[in-house]
């Protein structure tokens, strides 16, 4: 019983930490277009938060480049469990037009385990919000079943 | 009273992108800033020589995603003028129309990023819904809102049809009457103002010595604008006005962005009442000659530079790109000495920074023990002098 209030309040309200690991802005500015009138999911009771530690879901734009890895991986240990990723922009998938450039770890899933995938460069607001809403059914699906979700990335990886 | 020092960044909720800014403080006021970039630096100029010319052109558009349009024509013109290209009348006209719309898309976001950082979210919010109305006329003409892909060596890749001119006429009708209801509220809105007057504010002097450009030039008297000076593109055609302003503070940033704008618009005004006929674009060959051009370029957010070198191949041999954040960063350390702590952001964000299109670094591989470290500006200059 408890945990399905849990799961229905954290769906209804998620909080989003952005993080730009390396990306060249246009995914940042389409992610910040999300709150802006035109889209707006505050409506929805997503909120974009400046603390990883507030957050449920981290946004992450860009390749993740060498200086950033270590930044990255602080920022995903800082967030409380159950926490989620999602990968915004074709260079965060898989280094996309970056892919091979000597500072590039090429894409996010190459540092932390990443959740949903939204491709495009930049993709739509719209993109992003269909994004964040496969998440939050994963998120509910994932507090509704027996083992719930606990998971840690390897220092090492 | 100690000194103290501040740690911000490189994720920081002030900041959009990862930067990192160690301030020193005595109480409130701010004595010195270090300022380490880097955090970005993707190897794009290593790349490009990997990358064929057209290639290149599409990697070139992703240094920074807001004034990707610069980026490419910056590039492009150096190609053309390696090559010897001619690019045809109507292909500059809607170089310079892209351009435009640009730097209005970008001055809408500053407003906005502006708004923001000093405490005024409805300013964020009215600036950036009123950009939509640029993006959409933009999505429109090329299909995408943020990385045109407009640019090609020799030309432009698709056409402004009568059914976008009418459409973007409409936006601008929109706009016009937007922008004026902003300019309004930069000069008399209370709260607005006393966040900006004063703060930030470097000489016409120290503008010119630390080498500004752009809008931060502009808002402290310096008349520079490239669109002017050095014509590319359709401008040597176009009558414009150059901004200026001689505050020097972040509020007459804002009035030199605003008035921008508002020139912007009659800029694109005039280019859809005068768009030439003819074709869009000219066969580039696939190996570019030998050779190396520098070609310039009034970004949204000052001069860019581009240098190309080409050695006769389908690649390019080097691809040098000055952005004019790193020009005007300089700017921010001066202005932040004796700024307010609260003030950092608003201070940060006055140069409409993108750290994208700047980031660079130095690194430095110690050969006989194999350890890789990054250093401070500080402790790169201790080295040297140790080993001097």
């Amino acid at each position: 019983m408890l945990e399905k209030i849990v799961a229905l309040s954290r769906k209804a309200s998620p909080w989003v930490a952005h993080f730009n690991s390396g990306g060249c802005n246009a995914c940042d500015i389409e992610v910040m277009a999300t709150i802006t009138p035109r889209f707006d999911v505050e409506r929805l009771g997503i909120q974009l938060k400046g603390s990883p530690r507030h957050a449920d879901i981290l946004i992450c734009t860009g390749p993740v480049t060498g200086q950033i890895r270590e930044r990255l991986l602080r920022i995903y240990h800082q967030m409380p469990q159950p926490k989620y990723v999602v990968a915004v922009g074709s260079c965060a998938l898989s280094g996309g037009v970056f892919h091979g450039c000597y500072n590039v770890m090429g894409g996010v899933d190459q540092v932390i385990p990443v959740d949903v995938y939204v491709p495009g460069c930049p993709p739509r607001p719209d993109a992003i919000i269909a994004g964040i809403a496969k998440v939050l059914d994963k998120m509910q699906e994932d507090a509704l079943s027996k083992d719930g979700r606990e998971r840690e990335v390897d220092h090492g990886c | 009273m100690p000194e103290i020092e501040i740690p911000v960044g490189p994720q920081h909720p002030a900041l959009k992108e990862p930067e990192s800014f160690r301030f020193e403080v005595d109480g409130e006021i701010v004595k010195s800033v270090d300022i380490r970039l880097g955090y970005v630096h993707r190897g794009i100029e290593k790349a490009c020589q990997d990358r064929t010319w057209v290639q290149a052109v599409y990697l070139i558009e992703r240094i920074c995603g807001i004034c990707s349009h610069s980026h490419t024509t910056c590039f492009c013109q150096a190609v053309e003028e390696i090559a010897g290209i001619e690019v045809p009348r109507r292909a500059r006209f809607i170089r310079s129309l892209f351009g435009e719309m640009e730097r209005i898309h970008s001055h809408l976001l500053w407003l906005g990023l502006a708004g923001h950082e000093v405490g005024f979210d409805s300013l964020f919010m009215y600036a950036w819904h009123d950009r939509e109305i640029i993006l959409d006329a933009l999505e429109s003409i090329s299909g995408n809102r943020v990385n045109y892909g407009m640019n090609t060596i020799g030309g432009v890749r698709r056409d402004v049809t009568e059914k976008d001119v009418d459409e973007l006429g409409r936006a601008l009708d929109l706009l016009e009457e937007r922008v004026k209801y902003y300019t309004d509220v930069a000069l008399n809105e209370a709260t607005f103002r006393s966040r900006l007057e004063g703060v930030g504010k470097i000489t016409r002097e120290q503008a010119i010595d630390l080498g500004t450009v752009g809008p931060t030039a502009r808002s402290a008297g310096v008349d520079v604008d490239l669109r002017r000076d050095d014509p590319y593109a359709a401008y040597d055609e176009i009558p414009f006005r150059v901004i200026t302003a001689d505050g020097g503070d972040l509020l007459a940033a804002a009035v030199v962005r605003l008035g921008e704008i508002e020139e912007s618009l009659k800029i694109i005004r005039y280019i859809i009442e005068n768009l030439p006929d003819g074709p869009i674009a000219v066969k580039a060959p696939r190996r570019i000659p030998a050779g190396e051009a520098c070609s310039r370029y009034e970004a949204p957010r000052g001069e860019d530079i581009h240098y190309v070198r080409s050695g006769g191949g389908d690649k390019p041999l080097r691809v040098k790109v000055r952005a004019p954040t790193l020009a005007n960063i300089n700017a921010v350390a001066q202005s932040m000495r004796g700024a307010r702590v609260a003030d950092i952001p608003i201070i940060i964000a006055g140069i409409d920074p993108c750290f994208s299109c700047t980031d660079r670094m130095v690194r430095l591989d110690d050969v006989s023990s194999g350890r890789t470290e990054v250093l401070t500006w500080a402790q790169l200059s201790a080295r040297c002098r140790a080993s001097r």
